[in-house]
């Protein structure tokens, strides 16, 4: 299992994490972000670029 | 040429962004060789869309914008503070300004771009933002009250302008476009922002250029070429940028602007060829990407670091691997969708594909209302090339796909 964590303090609801790793990151109807904050270990390539492509840094994942 | 030393690492110049991911995509790729990164700055690579936004507003300091730095990055050498001066393809080996002259197996140039300066006599209080210790010394002098001038209209220009004010200080813009942001987003949306901007108490001289900068021993005023005079104690220019490609002149690589890449992010020569062992990433590379066109475009946009740097790893990676799967790779379809984001005071610009390819006659409103929140759509010969999303965000993902998909 992998663990993720948005900070929501910095998170600008931007979404480019949702093309990444749409199972775990989506824009709801008003434009903020949900996400799932754990994700099999198959998924840690897309996670990872999850991570890689958030503007603000804002997504961790914790180890 | 010679053949390439097993024993010699990869050497990515630039410690930025772009040589950070490519460093990254390579340990990813399976290569697990050495890799050494040499960067003329200081700080590990940190994230520099912040130093005109939120952070300058706050507290400047690279904790606050490093990458975080993962674990299969453990044996990466990095040599900062050292800038790559010179190299030889043929001999395949590096020259830096500490005399070194050190030898690598591939190279790959992530130099990206400095700043460009207005052309007048060094004096204090003139600044530019392109590193953190750029954005450091202009957090110091972004006092209440002061009178800042910001040369130039980009998305940068009007980023800084909007924090200045947000800080408190007197802000006035000057720039030759007719509208601020006129050439990324076109005059329907730029005549918009410069209503919004100037609605937050930015004063925006448009048309005219700066003629001197005057002061004594600081910068005093500004003086503009229709004879304005401008009161200032901050000047900041932001006009532009160049491309860092001085260390690559005595080579063959096409440089009319930037480094020419093809799409597996291998750097061409003059005569045309693509080399497998230099590859080039992040805002300095000018590559095709067939979602457009066979165009070769340098893009300035955060995202291009991330995919050409994925992108140059894995290509280097099946080549140095020499397993037979590098024609594969190197065929696999590559067309990242260019993104960018701005905040200028409550204003949140995002934007996907490429907008600058329109013309002002082939832009227009999709969804929303211009002076609230809005969809704006940038078509070329009636495909849908570019989106820009004022305020709204999820509303654009349907179009991105459009984008992505041809513009059909
Ligand atoms: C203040 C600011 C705000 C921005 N905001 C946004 C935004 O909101 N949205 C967006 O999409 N984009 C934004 N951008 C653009 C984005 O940050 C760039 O696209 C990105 O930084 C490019 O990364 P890079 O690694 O290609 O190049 P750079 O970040 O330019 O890095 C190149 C590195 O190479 C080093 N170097 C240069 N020459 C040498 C040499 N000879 N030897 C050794 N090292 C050398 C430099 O010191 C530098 O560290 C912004 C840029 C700035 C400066």
């Amino acid at each position: 299992m992998i663990k993720i964590e948005v900070d929501m303090n910095q998170c600008q609801h931007y979404g480019q994490c949702v093309f990444e790793a749409p199972d775990n990151f989506k824009l709801n109807d008003d434009d903020k972000l949900e996400y799932v904050a754990e994700a099999p270990d198959s998924e840690r390539d897309n996670i990872e670029a999850a991570v890689d492509v958030c503007p603000m840094q804002a997504i961790r994942i914790v180890e | 040429m010679t053949v390439a030393n097993p024993a010699a690492p990869v050497v990515i110049v630039g410690a930025a962004m772009g040589g950070l991911r490519a460093a990254e995509s390579l340990r990813r790729s399976g290569y697990t060789g050495a890799i050494r990164v040499v960067g003329e700055e200081l700080h590990a690579p940190y994230n520099r869309p912040p130093l005109s936004k939120e952070v300058l507003a706050t507290d400047v300091t690279h904790e606050a914008v490093a990458f975080p730095s993962r674990a299969e990055m453990g044996d990466v050498e990095w040599m900062l503070g050292v800038r790559a001066t010179a190299v030889d393809l043929d001999a395949r080996t590096l020259t830096t300004d500490d005399g070194e002259v050190q030898p690598w197996r591939a190279l790959v140039i992530a130099t990206g771009l400095r700043a460009r300066r207005l052309d007048f006599a060094p004096i204090a209080g003139r600044h530019v933002v392109r590193s953190l210790d750029d954005a450091m010394a202009l957090r110091a002098e972004l006092t209440e009250g002061a009178r800042v001038v910001v040369v130039g209209s980009g998305f940068l220009g009007c980023e800084l302008s909007a924090t200045a004010r947000k800080l408190g200080c007197e802000v006035t813009i000057v720039t030759p476009s007719a509208e601020p942001m006129m050439r990324p987003l076109g005059e329907l949306v730029a005549k918009e922002m410069r209503r919004r901007l100037t609605n937050e108490g930015v004063d925006i001289f448009s048309g005219v250029t700066v003629a001197a900068i005057n002061g004594e021993t600081t910068v005093e005023s500004v003086e503009l070429s229709d004879g304005t005079v401008v009161p200032a104690d901050v000047l900041i220019e932001s006009v532009g940028s160049e491309c860092n490609t001085e260390w690559l002149e005595s080579t063959d690589l096409d440089l009319s602007d930037g480094v020419l890449a093809d799409n597996a992010m291998r750097a061409v020569t003059t005569s045309g060829v693509a080399r497998d062992d230099v590859y080039v990433v992040g805002d300095i590379a000018r590559f095709p990407n067939p979602m457009f066109d066979d165009v070769a475009r340098r893009i300035e946009h955060w995202n291009i670091p991330t995919d050409t740097g994925k992108r140059a790893g894995a290509v280097l990676a099946a080549h140095l691997a020499d397993d037979g799967s590098f024609a594969d790779v190197v065929a696999k379809p590559f067309a990242p969708v260019p993104s960018f984001w701005s905040n200028q005071f409550e204003i949140k610009l995002q934007a996907y594909g490429l907008l600058g390819l329109v013309s002002d006659d082939d832009i227009r409103v999709l969804e929303g209302d211009l002076s609230d929140q809005a969809a704006v759509g940038y078509y070329r010969d009636d495909r849908l090339v570019g989106v820009l999303g004022i305020g709204m965000k999820a509303a654009l993902l349907p179009y991105r796909k459009q984008i992505a998909e041809g513009g059909a």
